[in-house]
């Protein structure tokens, strides 16, 4: 697909222990189909680990899968990390099943989108976009 | 070839005659009657598929099955076992109602339990949380927030002693969904059945134990994939010794299909995986008799009805053949696939949540038509979190009301002889061994799993069925038709109680202060020694729990022997 401006990077990882990977591997095939350069880091990552292959790999997006209900630990303590490490403009998006006002809460603490289950892959593709051109170039 | 194969017919005689005659006159249809109709109506769709992707015709006749020999197809309970497991299935004894269950701590799933059974319920089944699934303590610093959540958190024999506490284990089986960690939680069931002065043999259950599944599609491991399969060799050798009523493995499609595979691929790879674990306890020197008539199945029962019923059909016929063909099984109860069935969690909705229950009741019916020997039916509220109590009754009540009400138990395999269901079981077959083949040519299922074949394979079809959902190609009501503007929290969920992380890990404290650290520290070594020599690792971990060593302390030292495992993902 082409598109105007530098291509997304996004690194896309599951936190915690939960191994429901089925959802994390369609979005990242679907925006590697989009155009952007995708690199899973796979299952059962530290929040450390995933901030600091985020800032490694300089990506614009950082997408954390999570289905195992432990969100309002794990989303909160990436945000700490990603300010500590002077990393905020990396967005962080996030997906999985979470009930809607835990959404508001994490949106409000600085989560930029969390995609819940059933969103199409070409919803979570226009998604990033609008994120990153709103972001602006870095 | 049509009219050599009507030939050939003609020359069988009267039945031959009768398919001639059907053959000219469903050609006289064709043209006729259906031509015309569809010239002024066409169908909705250019052509049709079941879930899996196979082609289905608009209508099936004994011309479908004319190649079928009768065997088969043959009797319930007789090999290649295609009609069902049992020669009375459900007229004998129902499919058990198993509803799983696990949240918060051992005391709290205990009373979870204790309102099941009070409800009807005729089996246990245990879900275990996120960090005794992988063999962590409540403690590790991986388990921060997953503590009791998503099922009940296990450190210690203590833990286990609670959960059980006040059942009868002589008299209900139980079930443990339980993987890399299984043999660890076996060895905790063994203490306290032991503990309570039981004859092991008395104990019926299950424990999953499937660890290849794991590395295919639900990704919780501890080990690589070769000690985890040697694992399973000691889990199956030992009940085969010590526990004759016991499960020692619950070889599962059910988390393939949940991943994404289609009906074909979940039967299939299920199959390749119990073709790997016979091959590792016969070249134990197991004898295939000896263990096989244990092992059980799990399998999902998914939305597309009459596809899930040909599937359990076609992998009891395949298994069958399997067993006896390949490993040379002698005993019927060797070649004869028992199965559990869950309905698919994956076609839960949040929107419109109460029409989970309709689709539940549909699956669940496909569980009992393709003759489940026990059956779990998700709860309506799913798609949010884990179950209420409301909600479990009511996934149990579905399954009341099919037992009790529909009078489907009556008859058994009631489809069995449709042209559809029989010509579908039969396409299901060739599928499953066209891919037990090409898993052969890749060199066996670990070799394939080593590869990411499997898992290449579940995230293509995954993604295929992302495409066609979104392109509203397979409908799914609520969310991509007969779309409602979203309710705010339309139903009660099952709250997490906040407390349970802090409470497990104080009583994990207490448990490991008022223990013998010194004999922990023999026990674990004497474990280890054991593992080192290829040595049966049961009866050296039965000895390790009971000293209290944790769940968490034995996987460690075995990864010190092992080391871990770290999945290259393909997607």
């Amino acid at each position: 697909m082409e598109r105007d401006g530098p291509v997304i990077r996004v690194l896309v990882a599951k936190v915690g222990l939960d191994g429901h990977d089925r959802g994390i591997k369609i979005v990242a095939r679907a925006l590697r189909d989009a155009g952007m350069e995708v690199i899973y880091a796979g299952l059962h990552r530290t929040p450390e680990e995933v901030v600091e292959a985020a800032i490694e790999e300089d990506v614009d997006v950082l997408g954390i899968s999570l289905l195992s209900g432990a969100h309002m630990t794990i989303f909160p303590r990436l945000l700490t990390l990603l300010e500590a490490r002077d990393a905020k403009d990396i967005l962080l998006v996030g997906g999985g099943v979470m009930p809607q006002e835990e959404v508001q809460t994490l949106k409000r603490m600085g989560v930029a989108e969390i995609l819940l289950q059933d969103t199409p892959p070409e919803r979570i593709v226009e998604s990033i976009e609008r994120l990153v051109a709103a972001r602006g170039p870095r | 070839m049509k009219q050599e194969s009507q030939l050939q017919r003609d020359s069988q005689g009267e039945d031959g005659a009768a398919l001639g005659r059907l053959e000219r006159s469903l050609r006289a249809w064709e043209e006729g009657a259906l031509a015309a109709f569809l010239a002024r109506r066409p169908e909705s769709k250019p052509e049709y598929r079941t879930g899996a992707g196979l082609p289905v015709k608009r209508v099936y006749t004994a011309l479908d099955v004319a190649e079928l020999p009768l065997e088969e197809i043959g009797l319930p309970g007789a090999y290649p076992f295609t009609r069902g497991a049992y020669p009375t299935m459900y007229r004998g004894r129902l499919w058990t109602m198993r509803q799983i269950a696990g949240f918060g701590t051992a005391a709290d799933t205990n009373e979870r339990f204790q309102y099941l059974i009070a409800q009807g319920q005729t089996g246990l089944s245990v879900d275990f949380d996120m960090p005794t699934l992988m063999g962590y303590d409540s403690d590790h610093a991986m388990s921060l927030g997953e503590v009791g959540r998503e099922g009940v958190a296990i450190d210690v024999l203590d833990d286990m002693e609670t959960l059980f506490a006040g059942i009868d284990l002589t008299q209900i089986s139980v079930s443990m969904t339980i993987n890399p960690s299984a043999w660890i939680l076996l060895a905790m069931y063994v203490a306290v059945a032991e503990g309570r002065g039981y004859d092991l043999h008395q104990l019926s259950g299950t424990i999953q134990n499937d660890c290849l599944k794991e590395y295919i599609a639900q990704k919780e491991w501890t080990f690589p994939v070769r000690p985890s399969v040697r694992i399973v060799r000691d889990t199956i050798e030992y009940c085969a010794e010590h526990m004759q009523r016991y499960n020692p493995i619950n070889i599962s499609g059910y988390h393939i299909s949940e991943a994404g595979a289609t009906a074909v691929q979940e039967a299939a790879f299920t199959i390749a995986n119990a073709i790997a674990y016979v091959e590792e306890v016969t070249r134990a020197g197991g004898d295939v008799d000896d263990f096989a008539p244990r092992l059980s199945f799990f399998f999902v029962s998914q939305a597309d009805l009459f596809e899930e019923v040909a599937k359990f059909r076609a992998a009891r016929r395949v298994y069958a053949k399997v067993m006896k063909e390949r490993f040379g099984a002698q005993k019927p109860e060797s070649m004869r696939l028992r199965f559990h069935a869950q309905t698919a969690a994956i076609t839960l909705t949040q929107p419109q949540p109460y029409v989970n229950i309709v689709r539940t009741a549909y699956q669940a019916l496909s569980a009992v038509l393709g003759g489940a020997q026990s059956l779990h039916t998700n709860g309506f509220d799913e798609a949010y979190t884990i179950p209420t109590e409301e909600a479990m009754k009511l996934s149990l009540r579905t399954q009341q009301v099919i037992a009790e009400e529909t009078n489907v138990p009556s008859v058994i395999d009631p489809l069995g002889g449709s042209y559809y269901v029989e010509s579908l079981t039969t396409r299901i077959e060739t599928e499953i061994f066209r891919i037990l083949d090409q898993v052969e040519a890749l060199g066996g299922t670990i070799a394939a799993i080593e590869q990411g074949w499997f898992q290449q394979q579940i995230a293509d079809s995954a993604y295929a069925f992302a495409r066609r959902k979104a392109s509203g190609e397979r409908p799914v009501i609520g969310v991509n038709t007969y779309v409602e503007p979203a309710e705010e929290a339309p139903i009660e969920t099952h709250p997490y109680d906040a407390t349970t992380e802090q409470r497990q890990i104080e009583h994990l404290r207490q448990v490991k202060a008022g223990r013998d650290e010194a004999a922990v520290e023999r026990l674990l070594a004497d474990l280890r020694a054991a593992a080192a020599a290829d040595q049966n690792i049961m009866p050296a971990t039965i000895a390790a729990v009971k000293a209290r060593a944790t769940m968490g302390e034995i996987v460690t030292t075995l990864q010190g022997l092992w080391g871990t495992y770290r999945e290259q993902p393909v997607f």
